[in-house]
């Protein structure tokens, strides 16, 4: 496509306490289909949504955080993690679900969509993109 | 080219105006709107990090949701500039991007 947009979509909340994460889940589905570069940020309690071992089964909720692996397969690779707010949650990326995509660049091999980045880098990424959508 | 920040929790409630703080680029504006307008009056906790912001930033308060909250333009951190809906427009128009800090 000729006029590709750089989207960001910041998540900024933790899932299933309020709608927020899984929405922006459904807008990042649907904005897949236009074929644009897209990156996720997450950002403050953000970083939950990502977190491994999620159970909904006791309490209720869609257990929506299998989606995330799957989106590699819409082309939305970028998973942005700011270093600062994992560690202000006691988190490491070793307590993220591991997320990859298959490059078809380099015979489908399995790559890493998940990136750490610190709050400086967060900044800039925000001041690249075109439009960025918040939840 | 710069991004425009609106901020429209309180600070004494969420850490949006903290969050969007942390992220701010030199020349980038923040907008603050519905309970995003309680972070505006001087001598609170939040002063510190509005006053960080004004530093490289332009900070802006929407008139109608400070009129709305009682909050009177000489209790506004000094710095802070006052705009109604037709300013928000403008500063919407005069950034590359807006991001939401919700």
């Amino acid at each position: 496509m000729a006029n590709k947009k750089k989207f960001l979509y910041v998540n900024r909340k933790a899932p299933y306490g309020t709608i927020y994460a899984l929405e922006s889940l459904e807008v990042v589905l649907i904005g897949a289909a236009f074929e644009q570069d897209v990156r996720l940020a997450f950002i403050d309690d953000g970083v939950f949504q990502l977190m491994a071992g999620q159970d909904t089964a006791a309490a209720g909720m869609k257990n929506f955080s299998r989606t995330y692996k799957a989106l590699g397969d819409y082309e939305v690779r970028k998973f942005c993690v700011e270093r600062e707010s994992l560690e202000e949650r006691g988190l490491t990326v070793e307590d993220l679900m591991p997320i990859t995509y298959e490059d078809e660049d380099e015979d489908y091999a399995e790559k890493p969509s998940i990136q750490v980045v610190g709050r400086a880098e967060m900044t800039a990424i925000i001041a690249q993109q075109d439009v960025v959508l918040s939840f | 080219m710069s991004t425009l920040h609106t901020v429209n929790k309180s600070p004494f409630e969420r850490n949006a105006l903290q969050s969007c703080v942390g992220h701010l680029t030199a020349g980038d504006a923040v907008l603050m709107i519905e309970d995003g307008v309680l972070g505006a009056r001087k001598g609170s906790s939040a002063a510190a990090m509005v006053q960080a912001a004004l530093e490289n930033s332009s900070v802006y308060a929407l008139s109608s949701d400070l009129a709305a909250r009682g909050i009177k333009t000489e209790q506004l951190i000094e710095g802070i500039q006052t705009v109604d809906y037709g300013g928000f427009v403008d500063l919407v128009t005069q950034h590359a991007r807006t991001v939401a800090w919700l």
